[in-house]
Parts: C-alpha cells; structure tokens; sequence
C-alpha cells in the first residue's frame, strides 16, 4: 500500500494536479466503505470508459 | 532480450512477445477463453506466448503494459467533476471498479504474473501510454524508416486521436485531441442509435452504409460535430451521454434524427441505411481532413495507421484513392490487441533506444503469429471428438478442396498459425466460390447465422488485382476496400435500378456476386505466395479450374463466437453449422461422413454481438 500512494503521489506530482489530493483522501475513505458493503461492483454495459 | 506486451482489462486482451525487434507470437486472449472480446487477464495467451518462445516469465526482460492506470483514472474524475451533480449514477457504478481493482492494476498485473513465477520481479513491469502503443504497433510494424503516424479510436487515457511522426527508433507525438471529442465514440454512438451492439457492431454499420444515401451528413455536421480545416473536431456534448451516461447518446440525439434508437432485433429501415451512410461520409471526410493537413504540414509521405477507427476499410480505402501518401501502412490488429505488440516495440525502441531495423512488406509476417498445430494434434484431437477423417497428400489435399470451391461446397479452412487481429486472413477461414450467386445469403443464414446484409470478403491473388479491382496497392490484411473492376460488372436493369433496401442484395452486380457489395466495393484481401503459402496455392489452385482467382473469404466463426483457434473448435464449428467441408492440415472432413449424433445447435452457443 505504501509503495502504491508513492507512486500515487509521484503521479500527481509529475502531471502537477495537487488538487486531486482531497477528492482521493474522500475517495479512500468513502470509497473504502463502498467496497467493503458491497457484493459485487458491475461495470456499465456501455462503452467501457471505466 | 524477450519483451512481452500485454492488453488488457478493457476490450480485446491480448499478449505479444518480442525478441529484440522480431515479433516471435501474439494472440488474443479470446481464442482460447472462447469469449468473445475477452477483456480479462490473458493468461492463456501469454502462456501460448512463452511456450512458443519456449522460454519462462523470468527469462522476460520486461513485461510492458499498453495503457497507464493513472492517467485514465484522471480523465475519469474531471470528466465527473466537470458535469457534477449530472452523472452520478454512472460514477457510483464506476468508482467501486476503480476502488477495487483498476487503481491497483500494477499489483494486479504482477499478482497474475507472479501466478506464472513467484520470483518475477515487479522492477521488469513497464507502462506505456495507450495511443503510443496504437502509434507503435503502427510504425515500428512498418516498412517505413520515416512516416507520419495517425492513430483513432475511442479513447484511450486522454487521449482519442494523435498525430506523431516516426523516425528510426523513436515517436514523437505532435497533436492530440482529447476525450470527450472521439472519433471512434462519434461512430459508436451511432453505432449504438442504429440498434447494434457498441464495441462489436461497429463492422455492421460500415456495411450498411452503402445501403443508404448520405442524407443527414449535412445535419451531423451543423449538430452534433465542429470539423476544422486541419480535420480537428470538436463533439457537441448536448446530443451525446457518453461522459457521465449509461447510454452513448442523449434524447436530444434522437430528437435531432426524428426516430428513436432502433431496438435489437427491431427492422432496419432505409432511415438507418442513410443514418449509417452519412456518419461513414462524415468519417471518411474527417479522415481524410486530417491526414491532409497532417502531410502538409511535415511533407511525410508515408503514412502508418493504428486505433480501432483505422479498422474501417472503407474510409482507409478512401484516403488511399486520395493519393496524399506513396504509400499506406494499416496495422492488422490496429484495435486494442494490437497495443500489445506495439506497447512491447515501444519498449524496447524508445525506452531501451535499441536501433530499428524496417523490413519490407513489414514486420507482422502476414499477422500469422498465433498457435499453429502439428499433424499428430490435430489427429488426436479430432479423434477424440468422434470424428471421421483422412490424411490425404498435400497436392492432393489443395486439388481436392479447390474441387470442392467449385462445385459451390463451403469449406472450413484451418491451416498454420492462427492470425493476430480481428480478420481471417487464410488461416482460421471459411471460404466459397464467388460467383455463385446464392452464396451470399447461404453464407450468412446458413454458416454464419448473422445478418443477411453483412457483405462479405474476396481474397485474391496479389499477382491478380489490378486485373479484377480498381486497387493497386497491396492489402495483405483486408483493410481496403476498393471497386471491382467495370468489365467484371454487370449492367443493372431499369427494374433492378428501382429496387431499394437489402432487396438489393438478390441483384446480381458482377461475375463474383457473392463478394460484390450493393455500391460495387469490395473488402480486399490480397494473398502472398511468400506469407501464406498454403493459401495461395489453393487460390491458385481454384483459378485453374474456374478462371477466377478470388475466394470468398470469412472469419472461422459464428456470429458471436471468437474466430476458432484450435482444431477442436473448428471440428465443432462445423459440426454446429451447415458448412460442407472441413481442413484441417492435410486431414480432410466431409459433412456426409459424420456421425449424426455428433450434430448440434450451434447457434445458441454464444451470445449474438
């Protein structure tokens, strides 16, 4: 995990978006809880964008 | 130094391995899952990639992946945020996918590849960008030492169509148009308008373009598309819900036209045949448009294409006929799976600086780079089907299913090493006789079980092409499409002249009626003794008996079902399907032979695309 948010932040650092770090922390958090409540995550039948 | 290129997780999953700058094998992971359009982890084909080699993951040098995570992920959070509070469906439906495994795609992808060895080591794991892999397959594929690089599809991070030029061992990007503004999505949105599945009825509205008249070009121009003098474009997002939608296009969309989105299984009117035609022209003059420009502004004169959009023929044939370059170079596997040759060759050009060296025609070797099986496989496999078979003499083999071709019998053809990219190209094929009249409509209702107005493909001897179409540059991959020549057209009637829809399809338009499409064009495919020997002989072969040196050439397959990719696929295929003939090798099945037992349904098989 740590290795994943150093290569999180070099991203973000590299392509200069600092004001995507909020919208992550709400992301991890609420996100987290998403996963953790949910079965199954199905993708869209459209175009997969995702 | 071995580098194998992966594709995955989105649409087509594919591997490829490399050895310097040789592309030893790829294929696709849905030949041997037998799900269509497979975008799963492609274990199975890289297992078939190493194994050919005859090497393991740990001998691999690096292991590069066609796309960057990050990056998409981006584009996905401020495309939300740009439409907020609009879309949230989408994203609740979107983000947990993301939460849960696409963000740690790098430690997905190593977690699979550690499955293989648990020493591989996460150090040898690459990312390339998605259009880069697209221009890479395109150009260090080429025969070209310098070349202008255009590269269309959906989208792939950001970005949806770039212009790069090529040279020696390096790309440099120079103009990229971004998401939301698409090319391939404009197609797929109409694709999706006209009832046919996006991602896989792409092909569909293509052919039934030329049922139709252009007559809403002039609308999509004004509507719902800003095209610029250099062929940049701008998508006007009212009509479209792509973005932050489950559906591709918005109620303003239908509104625009007149007419709801056709439902599946819903009759296709002339309205859709004009729909269709109308975006092709859009396309087409899109295409064209920024090639243009493009030549102009870098003087290039050869030209390398690559991106799903570089699948549609009609408009690659087009800008051929245009003559803005000497020379044309389409990558065979120019959709998704061929990011993973391209993603490899990018590798080991541009982030190891290893020198190129271009061959001519080109590098993919006829795009045979998949399995092939020996005799005694192929035998045991077939007899543990149940099936009755003989081994004939290879002469006797070609003499006798080219005596087949011209009694008008279809045959199942399997032979070599599987093709790499969506096309049959002789190697896993079902081929006919051309001028049989019939056998446009047999084909598709009988074998293929798809729709009746889907044309289908000539193969031809290159040695014979410029005698029978109005093409005069190779097309070893089918991606040209060309007119048949006028003095192997027949004249049409006032009575046939009237005659509109797919009715026009029981009119016989030229002495090869079963590759002539309603406006006279047909997908070329051109065959090479020096690629694909076999097929060649056989066309050969069937032009000795005929006068005619063209086959009817389809894809090994039913509609929804991958191309066949090992003999017992095939043997089932055709036990499944009305096919007269199977080929494999120099073994030989006869319908007649059969045990009836063995006969089944093939049709509900597979999910119709």
């Amino acid at each position: 995990m740590l290795s994943f948010l150093r290569e999180l932040f070099e991203f973000i650092r590299v392509r200069k978006k600092f004001w995507l770090i909020p919208i992550f922390l709400v992301f991890f958090i609420f996100g987290g809880l998403i996963v953790l409540t949910e079965g199954s995550a199905v993708a869209p039948f459209i175009y997969t964008l995702f | 130094m071995y580098i194998l290129g992966i594709s995955a997780y989105y649409h087509d999953a594919a591997a490829a391995i490399i050895h310097n700058d040789k592309i030893l094998a790829a294929a696709q992971e849905e030949r041997f899952s037998r799900i269509k359009h497979d975008s799963s982890f492609p274990s199975n084909a890289i297992k078939y990639c190493l194994d050919e080699v005859g090497i393991d993951i740990l001998s691999v040098e690096h292991v590069v992946f066609y796309d960057k995570p990050f990056l998409k992920f981006e584009r996905l959070l401020e495309t939300y945020l740009s439409f907020v509070p609009i879309g949230f469906l989408s994203f609740s439906k979107a983000i947990p996918i993301w939460m849960k495994e696409k963000l740690f795609q790098k430690y997905l992808l190593v977690k699979k590849l550690q499955e293989l060895d648990e020493q591989f080591s996460k150090d040898k794991l690459l990312f390339s960008e998605h259009h880069l892999s697209h221009a890479a397959s395109a150009f260090f594929a080429s025969p070209f030492d310098e070349a202008l690089i255009l590269t269309m599809d959906g989208v792939g991070e950001w970005t949806s169509t770039s212009l790069a030029v090529g040279k020696g061992n390096d790309i440099r990007i120079q103009k990229e148009i971004d998401f939301p503004n698409s090319l391939g999505l404009l197609y797929s949105a109409f694709t999706y308008y006209c009832g046919f599945k996006v991602n896989s009825g792409e092909y569909k509205l293509m052919g039934l373009a030329p049922y139709g008249q252009p007559k809403y070009a002039d609308l999509i121009t004004s509507s719902l598309i800003d095209i610029k003098e250099d062929g940049s474009f701008r998508l006007n997002q009212k009509y479209f819900n792509y973005c932050v939608g489950l559906t591709m296009t918005s109620n303003r969309f239908s509104a625009l036209f007149g007419s709801p989105i056709r439902k599946e299984g819903q009759q296709l009117t002339q309205f859709h045949m004009d729909v269709a035609a109308s975006i092709q022209l859009v396309v087409e003059k899109i295409v064209i448009k920024l090639a243009n420009a493009a030549q102009i502004e870098t003087g290039l004169k050869n030209l390398c294409l690559a991106g799903g959009v570089a699948l549609n023929c009609v408009a690659n044939g087009k800008l051929l006929k245009e003559e803005i370059f000497d020379e044309i170079w389409i990558q065979p596997a120019a959709g998704d799976a061929g990011g993973a040759i391209g993603c490899a060759l990018a590798a080991y050009h541009m982030h190891l600086k290893k020198p190129r060296f271009p061959v001519r025609p080109d590098s993919m070797q006829g795009s045979y780079l998949g399995p092939s099986y020996a005799s005694e496989v192929v035998s045991s496999e077939l007899q543990a089907a149940g099936a009755i078979f003989h081994e004939m003499s290879h002469d006797e083999m070609i003499d006798w299913t080219a005596s087949q071709l011209v009694r008008d019998r279809v045959v199942g053809w399997f032979q070599g090493r599987m093709e790499f990219g969506p096309r049959a190209l002789g190697g896993r094929s079902i081929l006919a006789n051309p001028k049989s009249d019939s056998m446009q409509k047999q084909l598709n209702l009988k074998i293929k079980y798809r729709e009746s107005f889907r044309p289908f493909a000539p193969s031809i001897l290159i040695e014979d092409l410029q005698a029978w179409f109005e093409l005069d540059a190779a097309s070893p991959y089918m991606l040209l499409v060309s007119s048949i020549r006028e003095e192997h057209c027949k004249k049409l009637t006032d009575d046939e002249r009237e005659i509109s829809g797919t009715e026009r399809l029981n009119i016989t338009r030229s002495l090869i009626p079963a590759v002539t499409h309603v406006d006279y064009s047909a997908r070329i495919q051109t065959v090479h003794s020096d690629t694909n020997p076999e097929f060649h002989r056989l066309i050969s072969k069937f032009k000795e008996k005929s006068g005619c040196p063209i086959l009817v050439n389809t894809s090994f397959n039913v509609r929804g079902e991958p191309i066949v990719g090992s003999p017992l696929d095939a043997f089932k295929c055709f036990m499944g399907t009305e096919m007269d003939v199977l080929v494999i090798g120099d073994y030989v099945l006869k319908k007649e032979d059969q045990n009836h037992d063995l006969i089944n349904d093939y049709r509900d098989t597979f999910d119709l695309d």
